[in-house]
């Protein structure tokens, strides 16, 4: 931090897709290496505002449309992050990873331990996830299980506007691959139900938030919930509910799956003894998995019940309204994990 | 060409016209105040084909319901010109029970086993399904063709090339369609693609290739005509790129900021242009155009009222028609 202990830091109310605009603007004009690349990136500014007003900064040899290819462009990042540069790479929705999945997870994950750590790829990957719009099966989904599952990629999750400057200052800044995923609920875009948290406070000048390290949104005694992205919101959302009966939440929000900070997990669960998963992505095979077996490797008797799990149950996300609330995780099936937990 | 042909053409574009326009109106009834996208009769992203008809009429035209149709994510053009029915067309949009994916798929994603159409909302992943069922429909020893549609930004995926070289190597019967719209989403096809024309594509994997200037429908279907009988008696795939105009944004919503003709752009509207040159052949007159018109708008509102009226999926069979 460059802010000096004597003069109050200067701050700006920005939306979360504001925030990270304004960290890569910043990292642009750090580093001339510093490009952006994808589909409507440049004069529509992003589908979900991730590039807004920077092609008039920066211009067009900078902030560069690409063609509908995928595969191509996300290995011309690659290629030019081997050659030194720190480019970022859009992938609209990360649905659509299946066209240059060979790309992501054998070339821009594995290059580095190939190379027996000879060459580095500095790149990010943003990517857009989630539903709760009605957009169907093929532009709903979250999957950082899949992306966090394979591995040589870290994989950051930011929930608020804050955390998204902050991740995506040390994304650029990081020498791995990183991809980072930004929920469209959390964007504060114009066009979608806005989260009231999706708008705040956010520092003028740049600071990293460190990748691999929880926050702790909410302290609290009963029983931990972990979750990351939109479902930190409807989380608060239901602890704050809980407490007026006097149900005791902590909160954590992981913020990346790759690295996932265990000690967090664990040293709430280790206070608490209960833990509810909260995740967006499919049940099986992925993130909630993943954090129960972090205390159940380590210690179960750390727990005094069942670890509940909030996630989509294994099917693709519907396209009808009611279909898709009932599938998705959100207050209700939240608020009913953590009474079962709590009073078993 | 016979003039009941050219009516046919005209009437599949005014019934696709007259079905979006009804879905347009629906789907900004209630997405206030502001514009939440996922709130309304008709949530999600839509995205319509007004302006692309003579693609669809044309190439459809040549077609029965036993031959395949693979659109993309602007697909209801090609629903009805290849003669899907409407009802269940429209309840899907709705997310009803009684639409094509009983309300899980949504507009980018119909299937009708009925007339084989389906469509994808990931660019140009539907070409390689279309080349297996021209495998399947050659198998079997019919005579079947398989249609399949991209955009002209699409026409850049890996899918794209893959599938024109296998198609070609097989001598498979398909009849690939790129609707050349100038625009992916905000990215003209000038930042997107090298070379003038898609049609030039089809020379690389060894396959005819033909674009089709003005969004002229009759040269569409002369196009098609060709295409559609190579295919049939076994001559392989060829490639028809048309040249067409899109009146709307990528997606409603779209303000378009990006477009600096659109001031000229209802003035490409295919379907006045059409009617004018029909009246002016003599066959159409005011009579048959407000019949067509009547028509059109009967069996829309018919559909859109069954959509209303029919049931929306229960949220206990959510975990339905994950596995067979
Ligand atoms: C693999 C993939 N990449 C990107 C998208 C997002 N996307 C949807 S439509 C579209 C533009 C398509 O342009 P074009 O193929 O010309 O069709 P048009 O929309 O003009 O009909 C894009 C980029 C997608 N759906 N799938």
């Amino acid at each position: 931090m460059t802010v000096t202990d004597t003069q109050a830091p200067s701050s700006h109310r920005l939306t979360t897709s504001k925030a990270m605009v304004d960290a890569i603007a910043y990292e642009m004009e750090r580093d001339q290496g510093v490009v952006y690349l994808g589909e409507d990136v440049g004069p529509y500014g992003g589908i979900f505002g991730s590039t807004g007003g920077l092609l008039e900064r920066f211009g067009p040899e900078r902030v560069i449309d690409t063609p509908i290819s995928e595969s191509a462009f996300i290995g011309l990042g690659i290629g030019a992050a081997v050659e030194g540069m720190r480019p970022i790479v859009e992938l609209m929705f990360a649905d659509f990873m299946g066209v240059c999945l060979d790309q992501i997870y054998n070339h821009m994950a594995k290059i580095h331990f190939e190379s027996g750590g000879n060459v580095r790829v500095p790149m990010v990957l943003t990517t857009a996830v989630g539903g709760g719009y009605s957009d169907g099966a093929q532009h709903s989904q979250c999957l950082w299980g899949t992306f966090a599952h394979l591995p040589g990629m870290k994989v950051v999750v930011p929930s608020n506007p804050y955390d998204a400057k902050g991740l995506m200052t040390s994304a650029i800044r990081d020498d791995n691959p990183v991809v980072y995923m930004f929920h469209k609920g959390v964007m504060g875009l114009p066009w979608m139900v806005k989260n009231p948290r999706a708008t705040a406070d956010v520092p003028d000048d740049a600071y990293e938030v460190p990748i691999g390290k929880a926050a702790v949104v909410r302290e609290g005694s009963d029983v931990t919930v972990v979750t990351v992205s939109l479902s930190v919101h409807h989380a608060l959302d239901v602890a704050e509910k809980l407490a007026d009966d006097g149900i005791s939440v902590e909160l954590l929000d992981l913020r990346s799956l790759v690295p996932l900070d265990r000690r967090a997990i664990l040293d709430s669960v280790t206070k608490t003894g209960r833990l509810v998963v909260v995740d967006e992505d499919y049940l099986s095979y992925g993130l909630s998995g993943e954090v129960a077996a972090t205390i159940t490797d380590t210690d179960p008797a750390l727990l005094q019940a069942p670890v509940r799990r909030v996630a989509v149950p294994d099917v693709p996300i519907p396209y009808a309204h009611a279909l898709e609330y009932a599938v998705l995780p959100r207050h209700d099936r939240i608020e009913a994990a953590i009474r079962s937990v709590v009073d078993a | 060409m016979e003039q009941s042909v050219r009516v046919e053409l005209y009437r599949t574009m005014v019934l696709s016209r007259a079905f979006e326009d009804a879905i347009l109106r629906e789907y900004h009834a209630d997405k206030g105040p502001g514009f939440d996208i996922g709130k309304g009769a008709v949530p999600g992203e839509m995205h319509l084909s007004s302006g692309q008809e003579p693609a669809a009429a044309g190439v459809c035209a040549h077609l029965t319901t036993d031959d395949a149709v693979t659109a993309t994510h602007r697909p209801h053009h090609f629903a009805i010109a290849h003669g899907m029915d409407l009802r269940k067309m429209a309840a899907e949009i709705f997310g009803r029970e009684t639409g094509f994916g009983r309300g899980r798929g949504g507009h980018m994603h119909l299937f009708d086993p009925d007339t084989h159409f389906s469509c994808s909302g990931i660019i140009a992943e539907g070409y390689p399904p279309a080349l297996g069922q021209a495998f399947a429909f050659r198998r079997q020893g019919t005579d079947r063709v398989a249609v399949a549609v991209t955009g002209e930004g699409a026409a850049n995926q890996g899918a794209f090339h893959e599938s024109l070289n296998l198609a070609a190597l097989w001598q498979l019967p398909v009849v690939f369609v790129v609707e050349d719209n100038d625009w992916g989403i905000s990215v003209p096809r000038s930042a997107s693609t090298a070379i003038p024309s898609n049609a030039e594509r089809g020379a690389a994997y060894g396959m005819p290739g033909e674009r089709v200037e003005d969004n002229a429908v009759e040269a569409v279907y002369a196009a098609a005509g060709r295409a559609v009988e190579r295919a049939r008696s076994g001559g392989g795939p060829s490639l028809i790129e048309v040249h067409t105009v899109r009146l709307l944004g990528h997606f409603e919503g779209d303000a378009q900021g990006y477009r600096p003709e659109l001031e000229d752009v209802p003035g490409r509207d295919p379907i006045p242009t059409y009617e004018r040159t029909l009246r002016a052949d003599g066959a159409l007159d005011d009579d048959a155009v407000e019949g067509i018109a009547t028509e059109a708008t009967e069996r829309v509102e018919d559909a859109i009222s069954f959509a209303k009226k029919s049931a929306v999926p229960d949220p206990s069979t959510a975990l339905a028609y994950v596995f067979a």
